[in-house]
């Protein structure tokens, strides 16, 4: 049962390399000080051992050189750490254009993923090796945090938002995915695999899988089954503001202020329609709270982004288009 | 015919439940906190039982995240944030400060009764049930999934909340309003410096928390719209006011440890501590800083990445003047007069296992690290390393060091040093494999785990058996000292301090005649040149 027993975990991302950097940096600067004091008590604490009932200490009250040394050095060394740490973390949340675009979900206590050529997956995702991969992931219901220690790559999946997640695999292999953020009963059941593979392997999986829609397609039907259609028109009669070439741009409000027309704001606009009204429209629209899923939330914001002029997400294939940033 | 004392003085149950002596509200807090924490550790042991074996074997799914929930939420509001201000804070400050008693003696018994209730109510939570939301109550889990009696627990922690107000408000009118005549603040032990900057931490965060756990039960019970984005709300929301206290309710935790190990560490060393003011006001530095740098909780919760990155900076910080007291602790040994006796054996172990905890918390401060190990066994074991290789360990050190004044009794010497080491061997074989498994990316509160974590688990739970038996030991002769432990002196260290200057136990106005201070604490000075002053 002791077979498999390793001290660290394995790099399989290129942010894995630069995390483990710090972490050494940070375990030689823990192990120097923490030797320090250690040596110094127990040394101390035997070379001046009380020999005699009545012996006192020396009458030293302190020195202020030595004082103004041990602020200044650790506050420097410390600052070095967090220039590195928040140098890191910045290149960690910001995903590169171009990134093959992957949709997840979290529930309790399964992940759902969502390739853009339709491929979905449960408690499993695959990517290639080498290319960026950004995850744009929501949750159905509490808090998830979504985990890959050979990726060193966590970021917390939270009901009525988006948060975003990329990384670029460097290894072909299997890794554990877990959920990090407690959850429920079956939190740590909420556990699946990461599997890296090679291109080709990859374009073979990919075509392999059973024939979806793309979550663009399944958002154009909903759409449809939703009777979204009847008010987001594409002519004059329009009650509901135009949906072509909105992604991605500015959006002027009702009341002065203006937003980008990203996820989030989509999102927003399908369950709580009277947040943010466009100027010059009526706010008639009903609130889809509760009547569409997490899943059939993000395949809307798909069927809304690639009827943008902006480039749609990349999909998993790259059989389609030749998005900027493609590799 | 023994001597009247606070132990003696007034017998029966009534004299004690009614009693507004400081000394003897102290002990309410000491029996009330032991029980506690053998509630508490109880619910660890199991935790650490499940662990053993990768499969969820031993308890069910559901019970396994009630135990974690019970072990956090005891653990924390029931001990370690009453532990050393309620229990040696009470005894020693009025008798350190020259007075015979708080300024608030009915608000101090006041502030026991609260605290009682507030634990029932926790009990009642926990024997009826239980809580299965983490110590932490994140939202929306807590307020529209969990199981267990949520509302009760939260109840328990919104009362006992208030026995912390009152303690820290007693605290700073005390000392302010009550030193004794030529008693300057350059002059007081560091152990009241420590609990001046815990007191204000106490009075100025514990109505945040109060506030957010009651708007939990308020979303829980009523359905009211704050944190759950079904209802409206935002759960991020929950995060930030959650940490704005528990992360300064850590501080509020290991700063009156850090007092009992300067006044330890300058009686074992007879010698007076190394840059007295550096140390006095890295503690207030710690309780205003503190209270910046909650954030760091939310690093990969989706907060801005430069709202992310001045927390950061900020909890990088708060980590200095804690490294000042460490270099001066470090300091002060030089060249003292050193006994390694039982209290001083608990000051060193804190000095080492607090470095450890402390320098393992810049791993968490660093947010491209932190990305990694944020919510696992990293974590998990950075924090105990501060709460009970910290706190728990200066708890310890400072009772063995005043015991003798507390029960006028002496405890068996070698026991001591014996629990003392083995406490030392359990806690770092129980925690430091979490580090380990944490880098590996075991995440926190998992009933079940994959095999390849097994063996550092197994050692963890080896551990943990070691620790458990540690801390049997001393309630035995503890227990055993009270009823038929030799008698002590006044001042059977040889420290200096008001507080050895008055009978063991002492009377209950501690004080018959007002004392006169001129000069700091812990200053020693060789006999035969007192001789020669005199």
């Amino acid at each position: 049962m002791f077979t498999n027993f390793p001290f660290f975990p394995p790099e399989a991302s290129s942010q894995a390399a630069q995390v483990d950097g710090i972490y050494f940096f940070m375990m030689a600067v823990a192990a120097f000080f923490s030797l320090l004091i250690a040596t110094l008590v127990v040394v101390f604490a035997v070379k001046y051992r009380r020999r005699h009932p009545d012996e006192v200490g020396a009458a030293i009250h302190g020195a202020l050189g030595l004082e103004l040394l041990w602020t200044i050095i650790p506050f420097f060394i410390t600052m070095v750490m967090f220039g590195w740490g928040a140098k890191v973390f910045y290149d960690a949340y910001r995903p590169p254009a171009g990134a093959m675009e992957i949709y997840i979900v979290g529930k309790q206590w399964m992940w759902k993923a969502q390739h853009m050529g339709g491929q979905k997956e449960i408690n499993e995702l695959h990517v290639p090796v080498g290319r960026p991969v950004k995850l744009t992931m929501g949750s159905e219901d509490v808090l998830h945090s979504f985990y890959i220690p050979a990726f060193r790559m966590k970021a917390d999946v939270i009901p009525g938002r988006y948060n975003v997640l990329w990384f670029t695999a460097t290894k072909p292999g299997r890794y554990h995915l877990f959920c990090a953020e407690y959850c429920g009963t079956r939190h740590s059941g909420m556990i699946g695999w990461i599997e890296v593979m090679e291109p080709n392997d990859f374009q073979a999986w990919l075509a392999g899988g059973r024939p979806a829609d793309s979550p663009a397609a399944a958002g154009e039907k909903l759409f449809q089954d939703l009777v979204c259609i009847s008010c987001h028109r594409d002519d004059a009669m329009a009650r509901a503001p135009q949906l072509k070439g909105l992604f991605g741009h500015t959006v002027q409000l009702q009341g002065g202020g203006t937003v980008v027309a990203d996820e989030a704001y989509i999102r927003e606009s399908i369950v709580n329609p009277q947040a943010k009204v466009v100027a010059g429209f009526t706010p008639i629209m009903p609130t889809f709270q509760g009547l569409v899923s997490e899943e059939q939330l993000l395949q809307l914001i798909a069927y809304v982004r690639s009827l943008g002029d902006v480039a749609p997400p990349a999909p998993a294939g790259g059989a389609t288009p030749p998005g900027p940033g493609k590799d | 015919m023994e001597t009247l004392n606070y132990l003696n003085n007034g017998h029966g149950l009534k004299s004690w439940l009614l009693t507004k002596d400081h000394k003897r509200i102290a002990l309410l807090y000491l029996v009330s906190i032991t029980l506690f924490f053998v509630i508490g550790g109880f619910f660890a042991m199991l935790v650490r039982l499940e662990l053993l074996t990768p499969a969820g074997d031993l308890l069910a799914a559901e019970t396994y995240n009630k135990m974690f929930t019970m072990h956090g939420v005891v653990m924390v509001f029931f001990f370690l944030i009453p532990s050393i201000p309620a229990t040696l804070g009470n005894f020693l400050i009025p008798i350190m400060v020259g007075a015979k008693d708080l300024a608030f003696p009915r608000i101090n018994l006041l502030s026991w009764y609260i605290y009682v209730l507030g634990g029932i109510f926790t009990l009642v939570a926990a024997l009826s049930g239980g809580v299965d939301t983490g110590w932490t109550f994140y939202t929306p889990y807590s307020t529209a999934a969990a199981n267990g009696h949520v509302i009760t627990a939260a109840l328990g922690v919104f009362i006992t909340g208030f026995s912390s107000i009152l303690t820290g408000l007693n605290f700073i009118v005390t000392i302010h309003r009550m030193r004794a005549p030529g008693l300057t603040w350059f002059r007081l032990p560091l152990f009241v410096w420590s609990h001046y900057a815990t007191s204000l931490i106490m009075i100025l965060g514990t109505p945040v928390i109060a506030i957010t756990v009651l708007l939990v039960a308020a979303e829980r019970a009523l359905h009211m719209g704050i944190f759950d984005p079904a209802l409206g709300g935002d759960p991020v929301l929950f995060q930030h006011l959650f940490w704005f206290y528990s992360h300064p309710a850590v501080y509020i935790m290991i700063l009156p440890a850090m007092g009992v190990i300067s006044e330890i560490v300058q009686a074992f060393t007879r010698k007076n501590i190394f840059g007295y003011s550096f140390v006095a006001f890295s503690s207030l530095a710690i309780a205003i800083i503190g209270f910046l740098v909650w954030g760091h909780h939310l690093f990969v919760a989706g907060q801005s990445v430069y709202s992310g990155m001045i927390f950061s900076f900020l909890s990088f910080c708060v980590a200095i003047p804690s490294a000042i007291k460490v270099f001066n602790w470090t300091a002060t040994i030089y060249k003292g007069s050193v006994r390694l006796d039982s209290p001083m054996l608990y000051a060193i172990g804190f000095i080492g296992l607090f470095t450890i905890g402390g320098l393992t918390g810049l791993f968490l401060a660093a947010m491209g690290l932190d990305i990694h190990v944020h919510d696992t066994y990293f974590v998990v074991a950075h924090f105990h390393y501060i709460m009970v290789g910290g706190a728990i360990m200066g708890y310890l050190g400072g009772l063995h060091y005043w015991w003798p004044k507390i029960s006028g009794r002496r405890y068996s010497e070698p026991w001591a040093k014996f629990s003392a080491l083995m406490i030392f061997v359990g806690f770092n074989l129980t925690f430091f494999p979490q580090f380990i498994a944490g880098y590996l990316g075991m995440p926190r509160r998992y009933h079940a785990y994959p095999p390849e974590f097994q063996v550092l688990n197994v050692a963890s739970t080896l551990g943990a058996s070691i620790l458990a038996v540690g801390y049997v030991i001393p309630l035995v002769y503890f227990g055993y000292s009270l009823v038929a432990g030799k008698k002590s002196v006044n001042d059977p260290w040889g420290a200096r301090g008001l507080e050895w200057e008055i009978p063991s136990p002492p009377p209950t106005e501690n004080f018959t005649v007002s004392p006169v201070v001129t000069e700091g604490t812990h200053q020693y000075v060789h006999p035969s040149q007192e001789v020669g002053l005199a």
